[in-house]
């Protein structure tokens, strides 16, 4: 389009403001197209403009788009996590961003305290609650290591890790395996039977894994995760409340070759029936798929796009690529859901979990529209489905053609958070998520929906803002 | 989480019956408000929910599994538990009923950025009247999207305007504004536009009431406009360059409907009208600039240029109850302008005969009024100005502030002549005459009854086609006593002529 256009028959008009002059175009019979406006939050307008005003953005945002849509993920390797992450006995990996002992949520603490008590470090959870708070022990969060961890998101050096690795840019993530569902230690359960699931984990899941895994690479046929996304996404699941179709495609596709390396088939059965039990298998393989979706865009001068959303229970953190592994946090919101058994809103936790980087890449909230067997957390009808996911489009930079959405034509998925976008319009990402209990110690509570803090974005726009070069 | 001894509990396992999980954690919810119950929990019988059946108190039979559908209801009495039961079954039918709105598929969200919407439209223009301060957000993504933007808003910062008409220019796009109140594309009128009948003139306006000015007396006088591109009113100031003015130029030169151009501006930076100057002269297509300032043509004399070269005779531009005779008054001249560039233009005309005239938008800035707006002398005030516009619609909307000065002159006894502008056409007041015109009365009776007389110019710019309807609006202010002319110079020059005959 350019000025011709403009001059070249009867135009039509988007309208942005004051509706007399909308309503004195129609009356012209003018076909207008009214925008639903809302100003950015307080003190934002300055920065939010040079932000924009930044020549490197549209290239920038482009290229994390381009870099996005190319990423891919394969299953290379599942590893010992001290081995697979450098992590020493002490210190251990949590999700969101950075938060101290003082600080940290119910879930957080009671999930410490399990892996605390699950290597071995204190005799009891008494024991170990006391050590964490007296700062014998060290723990970061997994994306400053490339990895990401559901609900809590704890890693310690004995857990086992997937390892996916991205063939278009040798970028690697790893996310522990999914422990099944109610009192588990990524919801803050730390009971015996916990820490007795996660030594069979350890002890049995994690080798057999291992074993079909190196099989299928040994013999050149690394599981496909994106494959497997795309796919799912086609079959119901948004893949992050749910995973029912991915659980069943992985275990599909990596049967055959555990069932070669001559894993013993009584632990096979083992390994088989807990994976079949437990619908969110799948989540640890996405989890990391997506994150090599948006490492990929991370780093790009000038870019408004989101690489991480992430929460510790307490703040919720948000990193940008043009503005690299610098956090922008604000209060974590509590999910509106529902809630199971008798629990309510008074026992669920704030949000909590990297999970929310399925969003980060087009999925989970974002790909709403594809899993109606889940709208109902979102008010009941198929039809909020379908809007949740058009309205996001508005917020971000890409669609994502590998990725279609079969009730809206196979449209790609929104993909590509941009900053500027979700200040210029006031719609926060949608996030699908988890409920853990607020003690530490309860586990699950329900699941449902939320969204960032706007303080994120405000804090992003603004060191957007400082970082932009002087213009002229 | 037990149950009281002295609930009853009802658990029943439903084989084979499958209904997703959320869908029963909805119908767990309804059962559990059911009168009289006290926990209740529909669900299949997974490992997780035999362990949350088990934590609120139910026993559930060993062999109940992942394919089967438990209910377990604590209730007060046997009736409530029936009761609950009653209401689960309906609720677990309703599932597959679907929504109440019968909207399956959703709608389109509306859009909720300029930007977005230019995607989803394909628009190529979008006008922009959200506060200035956020005004750069909105039209950057009209920028971002592909399209050219009018900026109607004012108070829009100067470094925003210059780094959204740099974009622009980078990108062949267009930026008009920001203030910029006017424009016609196309034959469409956006903002404050009188109806004009299409024709080979394309205009490039700095000024608002100017291009409306020059506009409509071409309408008058016969000839019709190809496109009406306006600029914002610092476009030709030093800090822009004339950005918009030379896309604007380029533009109108490729349209094919365009045969003359001509640019009207508020008084412009002279460096920066040199190059304009120089810039149009390598144009295909004439331009003749109609720059206001001191010993400048005014904008009827740009008009009746233009005619000239067209060929086409020039009209006596009408009036409407100017007598034969013009009273002698003396005293002060006020004129109280919703027109920034009319206002412009009447003081440089009104400045060569009556000396300095005070204003809110001084000629010097040694002219500026003080911050009440008084002074015992001649003095012009625009009321469109953006300092009087914050936080309130412009005064071709909203004559308030306008009317009550009015009312204040008619009692000042220094006031001898009033001149004020009327604006016609889209997006102005739909009847200005209908308040105007008894304040002029009023006025005037409020002098009267001083002992005075007190004269009151209009100036109406406007023309035959604008829905307010010229003629009746005319009438109605010439009835109350004004002398109403459609040449705002014309105006000017009646009022001024009627302080200095009457001067000391």
């Amino acid at each position: 389009m350019n000025t011709l256009d403009l001059l070249d028959g009867t135009p039509s008009v988007v309208g942005t403001g004051v509706a007399l002059f909308s309503d004195a175009l129609r009356a012209q019979g003018v076909d207008v197209t009214d925008v639903d406006w809302t100003p950015p939050p307080a003190g934002t307008s300055a920065a939010l403009a040079r932000v924009l005003a930044d020549p490197r953005r549209v290239e920038a945002n482009r290229l994390a788009a381009e870099r996005m849509l190319a990423a891919g993920a394969e299953l290379v390797d599942v590893r010992l996590a001290s081995e697979a992450l450098d992590l020493q006995p002490g210190h251990f990996l949590h999700a969101g961003p950075p938060i101290t002992w003082e600080r940290a949520s119910g879930p957080l603490r009671g999930a410490l305290i399990g892996a605390v008590l699950f290597e071995g470090l204190a005799s009891g959870p008494e024991e170990a609650e006391r050590k964490l708070a007296a700062g014998t022990f060290t723990w970061e969060p997994c994306h400053h290591r490339g990895a990401v961890g559901p609900m809590a998101g704890v890693v310690s050096p004995s857990m086992w890790v997937f390892e996916l690795t991205d063939p278009s840019s040798g970028r690697t993530s790893w996310c522990s395996l999914n422990e099944g569902l109610g009192k588990v230690l990524r919801y803050g359960a730390y009971s015996e039977e916990v820490v007795t699931r996660l030594r069979w984990m350890s002890e049995v899941l994690g080798p057999a894994l291992q074993s079909g895994v190196r099989r299928a690479r040994d013999r050149g046929a690394e599981l496909d995760m994106l494959a497997i996304v795309a796919q799912m996404v086609q079959m119901g699941d948004e893949g992050h409340n749910r995973n029912r179709a991915g659980t069943l495609m992985f275990m599909r596709d990596l049967l055959p070759d555990i069932l070669e390396a001559g894993v013993d088939p009584l632990r096979l059965a083992e390994v088989v029936r807990f994976i079949g039990g437990n619908d969110h298998f799948a989540l640890n393989l996405v989890m990391p798929t997506c994150k090599l979706i948006t490492s990929a865009a991370a780093d790009i001068p000038g870019s408004t796009v989101v690489t991480v959303m992430a929460r510790n229970g307490t703040d919720f953190g948000i990193q940008v690529s043009g503005t690299g592994q610098q956090w922008f946090t604000g209060p974590a919101q509590t999910p509106n859901g529902m809630f199971l058994g008798d629990y309510g809103p008074d026992d669920a936790n704030p949000d909590i979990g990297d999970s929310a980087i399925t969003e980060t890449a087009g999925i989970g909230g974002f790909a709403m529209a594809a899993a109606p067997a889940i709208v109902r957390f979102i008010g009941g009808e198929v039809g909020d489905a379908l809007t949740a996911t058009r309205l996001m489009y508005q917020i971000t930079t890409a669609e994502n053609q590998r990725l279609g959405v079969p009730i809206l034509d196979f449209r790609g998925t929104p993909t590509g958070i941009d900053v500027t976008k979700v200040l210029g319009s006031g719609v926060l990402p949608q996030i699908n998520t988890g409920m853990a209990g607020r003690v530490a110690g309860v586990g699950q509570v329900g699941a449902g929906l939320v969204t960032p803090p706007m303080e994120c974005f405000e804090g992003a726009v603004q060191a957007l803002a400082a970082a932009a070069p002087t213009l002229g | 989480m037990s149950a009281t001894g002295t609930d009853v509990h009802h658990v029943e396992v439903r084989r084979g019956r499958y209904v997703d999980s959320v869908s029963l954690m909805q119908v767990s919810a309804t059962v559990a408000g059911t009168p009289g119950v006290h926990k209740a929990q529909v669900a299949m019988a997974t490992e997780l929910n035999l362990d949350v059946l088990t934590g609120m108190g139910f026993e559930i039979p060993a062999d109940a599994g992942p394919n089967d559908m438990v209910v377990a209801v604590s209730a007060e009495s046997d009736d409530a538990v029936a009761a609950a039961l009653a209401v689960m079954e309906d609720a677990v039918a309703s599932i597959g009923r679907g929504g109440g709105s019968g909207d399956t598929f959703g709608g389109e969200p509306a859009p909720r950025t300029t930007r977005w919407a230019v995607e989803r439209s394909g628009a190529p223009l979008a006008v922009v009247s959200v506060p200035g301060e956020h005004a750069f957000a909105e039209a950057m993504g009209a920028l971002d999207a592909g399209s050219s933007v009018l900026v109607f808003s004012d108070n829009v910062p100067l470094e925003h305007e210059v780094l959204l008409k740099r974009t622009a220019a980078d990108r062949g796009l267009l930026v008009m504004g920001p203030d910029c109140g006017t424009a016609i594309v196309g034959g469409v009128g956006l903002g404050f536009a009188n109806v004009v009948r299409r024709g080979p003139v394309g205009v490039a306006a700095a000024s608002g009431t100017g291009a409306q000015q020059f506009t409509s007396l071409l309408h008058t006088a016969g000839v019709g406009v190809s496109h009406c591109l306006g600029l914002g009113g610092r476009d030709l100031s030093e800090a822009v360059g004339g950005l918009s003015a030379r896309a604007a130029l380029a533009a109108l030169d490729a349209d094919p409907a365009t045969e003359v151009i001509v640019v009207v501006s508020k008084p412009p930076h002279p460096a920066v009208a040199a190059d304009l100057q120089e810039y149009a002269a390598t144009l295909a297509t004439p331009v003749h600039l109609v720059l206001l300032g001191a010993g400048q043509p005014t904008i009827t004399a740009g008009v009746e240029k233009v005619l000239a070269e067209l060929g086409v005779d020039r009209p006596a531009w009408p009036t409407w109850g100017v007598p034969d005779e013009a009273p002698r008054v003396s005293g002060a001249l006020r004129g109280l302008f919703a027109g920034g560039t009319l206002c412009d233009e009447s003081m440089l005309i009104a400045a060569e005969t009556l000396g300095d005239i005070r204003s809110n938008i001084p000629l010097r800035p040694e002219l500026a009024l003080p911050a009440g707006l008084e002074h015992d002398g001649h003095l012009m005030i625009d009321f469109g100005d953006d300092t009087l516009t914050q936080g309130r619609p412009h005064p071709m909307i909203d004559p308030g502030l306008r009317l009550a000065r009015l009312e204040k002159e008619a009692a000042d006894p220094a006031t001898s002549v009033v001149l004020l502008d009327v604006v016609l056409g889209h997006g102005a007041h739909a009847d200005p005459a209908g308040d105007l015109a008894p304040a002029v009365a009023a006025a005037r009776r409020t002098a009267a009854d001083a002992g005075r007389e007190l004269a009151v110019v209009i100036s109406l710019c406007g023309t035959d086609a604008d829905p307010q309807g010229l003629e009746a609006q005319a009438a109605a202010l010439a009835a109350a006593g004004a002398s109403v002319f459609s040449s705002n110079a014309a105006a000017t020059r009646y009022a001024v002529a009627l302080v200095s005959g009457g001067q000391r």
